[in-house]
């Protein structure tokens, strides 16, 4: 139920995220979701993608800082009250979230992918309420 | 003082020192023995070429008390100023030695203007470093009544010079410029304000900053110099003429040589100032190197005076900068990145002067295995290195992260620094 999530530290330079996208490009990597998180002179760029492990060897030899970050990643339904139900669950369940990010997939459903402070906690609590997780084979599709 | 007579009073101030020196300080007598001299060799002047230099090192070899030729109870006070290493330099005094500086600052306000009918707002700090209490005493001998505000605070260093009607201004030229600014932020009418004279050092100034200083508070602005290890300020001060700074002499002897050979020049010539501050009792030094490179000139003044002039500093023989006043080596950064785990000793110090005030920022590289996702994590890794620097340095710096193998490695000496202060 982890996903490999890809965290890249990125100064606030013109051309730096381009530089990026162009090497996943040019090594077929594609990226399903992504968010940065952006500070005055820096950036911390998170993102879902196909092949992680190969992202994070590409990206590291053209010199880029990135780590491998598991999270989980949550679909719910694309309505209203879809985001607010899954909340209220972890919530009631004192599950503490680092950072979240979502994307809409379809017209149905929305993944929100979730770094908590325990993500075993996390999977627990929301299998424990039937909330449908994402699997590692599903990112490409999505 | 005629300056033979003056020469005079140095030989023997140099031979009474020496004496003192070796008769008190372990570390002097072991160095004189290896120069293989002996207290009574020193007849005059004209053998102070042959002593022993000095050198910051020595002072932190000997930290905190190994160079006090008097035992700790004569010392009535403390200063200090940053080291390399994070360990400051330490010096004493003697009641005496207080009398005397308090002296050399009473004759460096007097030829600033200054008379007991003056006000005089002291915007050094106070503390460890010598700026605040130096001129403070010396300001109390001349009789002035002082404001002793310290530095800091703008917004009621404006209104203690509107309400007290301060007529002189005493702190670092880049906080002059500051003051100045605000005044006109402030809409203050100038005309309102008293001030006459500004006593200015700590810190290298140009001579365009000292046109906008006199110009922005209608004053004439004095360059005072002074170090720590020699006494403070009050070392040298110019004069209403402004050809330089004339070095009292009469307590600081001072030298140029050139900074390779350690061969001593003559007046004119560019070199690396040493003073021998003879007459000091708790901390007298044998040719102290200042590492601060300039000229010396010896003809006489306009003003009469006899005492020998240096002109502004030109640079350094090291890689010290100040900033705000404050002495920072680039190896007191180093130290700090290199005692924490999180960072490696890669960084970057970028001085700036932005409204007239230094700014500082240290770029260091974050480690790759250090790398959180999280922004909690890397701003608390920033603020942690932020207060070790501010603490180590005495002075704050803001922080900025890059990304690892960003900064130019070189293959011989590093470039740490990047200036664009522009004061020369």
């Amino acid at each position: 139920m982890i996903i490999k999530q890809l965290s890249v530290f990125l100064e606030n330079k013109t051309g730096r995220l381009t530089e990026l996208t162009g090497i996943l490009a040019d090594n077929d990597i594609n990226i399903s979701a992504f968010s940065i998180a952006d500070t005055a002179d820096y950036g911390i760029l998170r993102m879902i993608v196909g092949r992680p492990e190969l992202a994070a060897q590409v990206l590291k030899e053209k010199g880029f800082t990135v780590k491998v970050t598991d999270v989980v990643g949550m679909i719910i339904p694309n309505r209203p009250g879809g985001l607010h139900k899954a909340l209220q669950i972890i919530s009631d369940n004192n599950v503490a979230i680092e950072y979240m990010y979502a994307f809409a997939s379809g017209e149905c459903k929305a993944t929100v992918v979730i770094r908590a402070e325990s993500l075993q906690k996390i999977i627990d609590v929301l299998q424990e309420h039937k909330m449908e997780l994402l699997k590692e084979g599903d990112v490409i599709q999505v | 003082m005629e300056r033979e007579e003056l020469l005079k009073l140095q030989g023997k101030q140099v031979k009474e020192m020496v004496k003192r020196v070796y008769d008190t300080v372990p570390f002097y007598r072991n160095k004189l023995k290896e120069a293989g001299i002996e207290p009574g060799d020193i007849k005059g002047i004209e053998e102070l070429k042959k002593l022993p230099f000095t050198t910051k090192q020595d002072l932190r070899d000997n930290y905190p008390f190994g160079l006090f030729a008097v035992p700790q109870p004569d010392i009535v006070r403390f200063h200090a100023s940053s080291g390399t290493t994070g360990k400051p330099t330490v010096v004493g005094y003697t009641h005496n030695d207080i009398q005397m500086w308090s002296e050399v600052v009473a004759r460096s306000l007097t030829m600033a203007g200054v008379t007991k009918a003056d006000i005089i707002q002291v915007a050094y700090g106070y503390g460890l470093f010598t700026g605040g209490l130096g001129l403070h005493y010396g300001a109390e001998k001349v009789g002035a009544s002082v404001v002793p505000i310290s530095g800091g605070n703008t917004k009621k260093q404006l209104q203690l010079i509107e309400d007290f009607g301060s007529t002189v201004l005493a702190c670092t030229p880049s906080y002059a410029a500051f003051i100045g600014e605000s005044l006109v932020e402030e809409k203050i009418d100038p005309r309102k304000i008293k001030l006459k004279a500004g006593v200015f050092g700590a810190e290298p100034w140009t001579q365009e900053m000292r046109a906008q200083i006199e110009q922005v508070l209608g004053i004439k602005a004095f360059d005072i110099y002074g170090l720590t290890e020699i006494i403070g300020p009050g070392v040298s001060m110019e004069c209403q003429f402004q050809r330089g700074m004339h070095i009292f002499e009469d307590h600081f002897i001072p030298e140029i040589i050139n900074p390779d050979t350690g061969e001593v020049l003559p007046y004119g010539e560019l070199g690396e100032l040493v003073f021998t501050p003879a007459t000091k009792e708790a901390m007298p030094l044998i040719r102290y190197r200042t590492r601060d490179l300039t000229r010396l000139h010896a003809d006489k003044c306009e003003c009469g005076r006899t005492l020998v002039r240096m002109e502004k500093c030109v640079g350094r023989t090291d890689d010290m900068l100040i900033i705000r006043g404050v002495n920072v080596f680039p190896s007191q950064v180093e130290s700090v990145l290199l005692e924490m785990s999180e960072t490696k000793p890669h960084y970057l110090i970028v001085v700036d002067r932005e409204n007239n005030l230094d700014t500082m920022e240290i770029q260091v590289e974050i480690e790759e295995e250090f790398f959180s996702d999280e922004v909690k994590e890397l701003e608390g890794l920033r603020h942690r290195i932020k207060a070790n620097i501010s603490s180590t340095l005495g002075i704050s710096a803001s922080i900025r992260l890059v990304e690892p193998g960003t900064i130019e490695r070189s293959m011989g000496k590093a470039k740490r620094v990047i200036d664009k202060r522009n004061l020369q």
